[in-house]
């Protein structure tokens, strides 16, 4: 039996998570900030370099790297080089290699004061969004991922976590406001359209398979939603670096923060290295789930349908990955089209589409 | 198969794609055969296989589907007589079992073998196998570095070289050390054989885990059956209510268990404001034995919590209430008695009630109506039920007498009372009126064809009966398939050579090169992490190069294909021999 419900502990989520999702926004505000004033101080420093007529040749741009890296695009003659770290080490080293992330994208030199703050916001939004999302568990009393809702408000959780985290190791504050802006709108959608009062479980999801099953599928999920920021990028920066090599004017200035296409590519590679076999588990215990509730571990129910689908498109990017031809561009537009299966398997399959797992609260 | 990129690979790729079209005009069906077989085993092909499943798979989704539910397919097609039909003739109510689809997978896995197969044989001959030779110029490769061991230390190069074969053994390489006492020794190495086992274990467990699902449906079976508290099933064919065997399924298969439902309880939210009324929990008490001998067991059947009896699972997927009814003929006989299914409409246990008497003398008598645990008229006057207990339990039900047509020997449907030749006793329209009944009343039915009495209300349940001998081999299978997924994914295959020599002054020279196959982002770790344990073994003191220095060395020398400028290892470069990593696959 379940524990009993706690409606005030509910009330005080809800509050927590209002105001995690303000201070998202103010946090979101000072990543584009960042991006803008530090883009400003990069082109300065170009033009100091330029006007000082130093090395005529001013590389692509920073995080883009020495000019050779400019050249070293998609396609399968950059592979050569993939595995040799220190061509990805030796980028970074244009202009701005004192303000951005270098290739390997370890934390460069100059404070970015902007981007601290932006860091130290979310870091405290993260916190408010811990409270909002365990006060919810005792409010109900159990996991807090029951429904909509509560996947939305935990799944959000996690890709905000998972961010600061990674930032310990990594300077991927470039990402900021695409995976904050991103939070920001999974909150507000889950308030919005989502909503649901805390309440128990149906017996159907009366199983340790929902803690097991769910954490990883929302986990794996969290860290799609990262790949899919920095595919995003990867094919903005290389469209960019295949107009600055060709010659043509670098709209995008502020894309100099985001490092070079290629170590873009890498990076979300091995995340989503990480995030199939979460999802391939996700998968696994699903159908031993499914056994246990329904008596067969695969029926072709919509929502097993999708998760195939997704677990299928990311096995082709995986592929992808080792066939000429395909990496790049083409590998970065499969991520991207995984990550939409992944939002349309969560939105619109679980409202729309009436299959064995209608649970989503509504 | 080996298009995985490589500095080597990048040589021989056109080369192997040269050959690939050279084969193309050879003609003959025997060179067509051999062209198609290259094209589907490409990893470009299963490439394109992938995305085409996910694509096919997505109908299934769209439409509804047989399997599941076929009542709902007739359904839609009826309600769409536009393209309901077209889409019948393009499988696409049986997308998973479709020609296409089948055909899509299919392909798929034969493109599956055709290249783990070769690719097993050629690993195991590689796993077998020695290091490949000593490159020329270890300073072409990704990660190069070099040091020095002063000549007062007494380690001339052949103690150098099997000093550096000890360090990479330990470090779990496979050593090969070449022309140790010569003038200029070196060594191969190579580790990470488990990344390509991994690849192959898990193409080949996906394959495992098809053949036993599709093994599952040819042995296994499947049956439901309804228990109302107080009944047993026994696991006969007779026992089931609806069965569904495989194709290859005996019924010398079923053990003959038996299952009697004594108790069925329900736990309500009485909690929450939005879901309150809703179940939370619940839990049938039933009484199992093995077989008709064995002693009885009594145990808790839940959603989510099977009970697993004689080779199969038996699972809770249904319930509902069964009123108990009497009925008595016009003779004053009882000519049925017992608990009487009631099949769920509507919210709160709304039900619906079919009884028939086929026993009744000197009519047939049937009923149909509603059954209501908490019955409530609203101002419209319309009967609901307000909540699923019992709060206030109610039967009410027209009654009809004539031939049920049961002899007929055509099966019916319990659940339906086709009323078309019987002639109406009760209804609302009626003179007669319809019958509303509490528990321990009695309606006298008109024209004396008998009385109705509602004694009270039982639960039933209702189970699903599965039978699938390929489970347990999928699970299996998939195990494996992630076992062997994280092995691909993160064992690292590298290779490392190491060469030493004498300068002219005594110092002993060292050089070694990495080389990753595959993805490898923590090469330049390894060779940091070689270095130092390099330096440690031969005790160079704060070995001063860091691993910039060294990696930034090699950037350029790829660049430029002179030697390093700083050449103390270059001057033992001698030619290592004809074949260099260029060569190898
Ligand atoms: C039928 C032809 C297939 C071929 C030729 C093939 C070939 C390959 C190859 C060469 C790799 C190694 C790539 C690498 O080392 O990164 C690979 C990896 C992989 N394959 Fe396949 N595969 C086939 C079918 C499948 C199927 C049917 C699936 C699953 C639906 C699948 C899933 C994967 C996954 C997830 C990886 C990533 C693991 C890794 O990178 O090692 N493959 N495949």
């Amino acid at each position: 039996m379940p524990f009993g419900i706690n409606e005030t502990m509910g009330q005080y989520s809800e509050l927590f998570m209002l105001l995690a999702a303000g201070t998202y926004t103010v946090a979101f505000i000072a990543f584009a900030w960042d991006l803008a004033k530090s883009s400003k101080a990069l082109r300065a420093v170009d033009l100091r370099a330029a006007h000082a007529g130093a090395a005529a040749k001013v590389p692509v741009g920073a995080g883009v790297g020495a000019g050779s890296a400019g050249a070293r695009l998609d396609g399968p003659a950059d592979r050569a080089e993939r595995p040799s770290s220190s061509a990805a080490r030796a980028g970074g080293a244009g202009t701005g290699g004192v303000m951005t992330a270098d290739g390997d994208m370890k934390y460069a030199t100059e404070r970015r004061v902007p981007a601290r703050v932006a860091v130290a916001l979310t870091t405290l939004a993260v916190v408010i969004h811990g409270a909002g999302v365990v006060t919810r568990a005792l409010g109900a009393g159990r996991v807090p991922w029951g429904n909509m809702y509560e996947f939305l408000t935990t799944g959000a959780f996690l890709v905000a976590a998972v961010f600061l985290l990674s930032l310990i190791r990594r300077d991927l504050r470039f990402l900021g406001t695409f995976v904050v802006g991103l939070v920001v709108i999974m909150l507000v959608a889950a308030s919005v359209a989502f909503w649901t009062p805390v309440g128990h479980l149906v017996p159907a999801l009366q199983s340790y398979w929902l803690v097991i099953h769910v954490s990883i599928a929302v986990l794996s999920s969290a860290l799609f939603t990262l790949t899919f920021a920095m595919s995003a990028l990867q094919l903005v920066q290389s469209h960019r670096q295949r107009t600055v090599a060709a010659g043509g004017a670098d709209k995008l200035g502020f894309m100099r923060l985001v490092p070079s296409a290629l170590s873009l590519e890498n990076l979300s590679y091995r995340i989503n290295a990480i995030a199939f076999i979460g999802w391939t588990f996700t998968l696994m215990f699903g159908a031993i789930w499914a056994e246990k509730a329904w008596g067969r571990f695969w029926g072709w129910d919509t929502k097993e349908v999708w998760t195939f689908v997704i677990w299928v498109v990311y096995a082709g990017y995986l592929h992808a990955r080792a066939t000429r031809g395909w990496t790049g561009t083409r590998a970065a537009w499969l991520s991207i089209v995984g990550y939409l299966c992944v939002i349309f398997n969560f939105t619109i399959v679980n409202q729309f589409f009436n299959g064995l797992h209608s649970y989503s609260g509504l | 198969m080996s298009e995985r990129v490589n500095v080597k690979k990048k040589q021989s790729a056109p080369v192997a794609e040269a050959k690939a079209q050279a084969a193309l005009p050879a003609l003959g069906p025997k060179g067509m055969l051999r062209w198609a077989w290259t094209q589907l085993t490409s990893m470009r092909t299963a490439l394109f296989l992938l995305l085409l499943l996910a694509v096919a798979a997505v109908p299934g989704s769209l439409f509804p589907q047989r399997p599941a539910n076929p009542a709902v397919v007739t359904q839609y097609i009826k309600d769409h007589p536009d393209y309901g039909k077209l889409l019948d003739s393009l499988q696409l109510y049986d997308v998973y079992s479709s020609a296409w689809f089948s055909a899509i997978y299919l392909l798929l896995f034969i493109s599956l073998i055709g290249c783990v197969v070769p690719r097993a044989i050629a690993h195991y001959k590689a796993m077998r196998s020695q290091p490949p030779r000593t490159p020329q110029r270890l300073s072409r490769l990704p990660e190069y570095g070099t040091l020095v061991i002063p000549s007062g230390t007494g380690i001339p190069a052949s103690d150098a070289i099997n000093g550096a074969a000890g360090v990479l053994r330990k470090r779990g390489y496979r050593v090969e050390v070449r022309d140790a006492d010569g003038a200029v020794p070196s060594l191969g190495a190579e580790r990470g054989f488990m990344k390509e086992v991994g690849n192959l274990v898990f193409h080949t467990s996906l394959i495992g885990v098809l053949v036993s699902v599709a093994a599952g449906g040819l042995f296994g079976y499947s049956g439901q059956r309804i228990l109302v508290e107080g009944d047993t099933f026994v696991n006969t064919l007779v026992g089931y209510d609806q069965f569904n065997p495989g194709t290859n399924f005996q019924s010398s298969q079923l053990q003959p268990y038996s299952l009697q439902l004594d108790k069925f309880n329900i736990t309500f939210d009485r909690e929450s404001k939005g879901k309150f009324g809703q179940p939370i929990d619940f839990a049938a008490t039933v009484t199992t034995k093995e077989n008709p001998d064995a002693a009885p067991k009594q145990e808790i059947l839940k959603v989510n919590d099977p009970v697993s009896l004689g080779g199969t699972s038996i699972y809770l997927t249904g319930n509902g209430y069964a009123p108990v009814v009497t009925v008595r003929d016009g003779q004053g006989n009882v000519a049925m008695q017992g608990p009487v299914v009631a099949k769920l409409q509507g919210e709160n246990y709304y039900s619906s009630v079919v009884i028939k008497v086929p026993d009744a003398q000197p009519d047939q008598l049937g009923f149909v109506g509603f059954f209501l645990p908490t019955a409530f008229v609203n101002d419209k006057n319309v009967s609901f039920s307000a909540d699923p207990e019992l709060f206030n339990p109610q039967l009410t039900l027209n009654s009809y007498y004539g031939d049920l047509g049961l002899n007929s020997g055509a099966p019916q449907n319990v659940f339906e009372l086709d009323v078309k030749n019987l002639t109406p006793l009760n209804a609302r329209n009626l003179a007669a009126g319809g019958i509303t009944l509490v528990p321990g009343s009695t309606f006298t039915l008109p024209d004396g064809k008998g009385t109705i009495s509602f004694d009270g209300v039982k639960r039933y349940i209702g189970v699903d009966i599965h039978h699938n001998p390929g489970q347990a081999y999928a699970l299996v299978f998939a195990l494996l398939a992630v076992a062997g997924l994280i092995l691909s994914l993160y064992v690292n295959r590298r290779r490392v050579w190491v060469r030493t020599g004498t300068a002219a002054d005594g110092r002993t020279m060292v050089e070694y090169g990495l080389l990753a196959r595959g993805e490898d982002h923590r090469l330049a770790g390894e060779a940091a992490a070689l270095r130092k344990l390099f330096a440690a073994e031969w005790q160079l003191p704060g070995d001063a190069a860091p691993e910039d220095v060294a990696a930034e060395d090699a950037a350029q020398s790829q660049q430029t294909p002179s030697r390093p400028s700083d050449n103390v290892a270059g001057s033992v470069t001698t030619p290592a021999g004809p074949t260099g990593p260029e060569k190898d696959q």
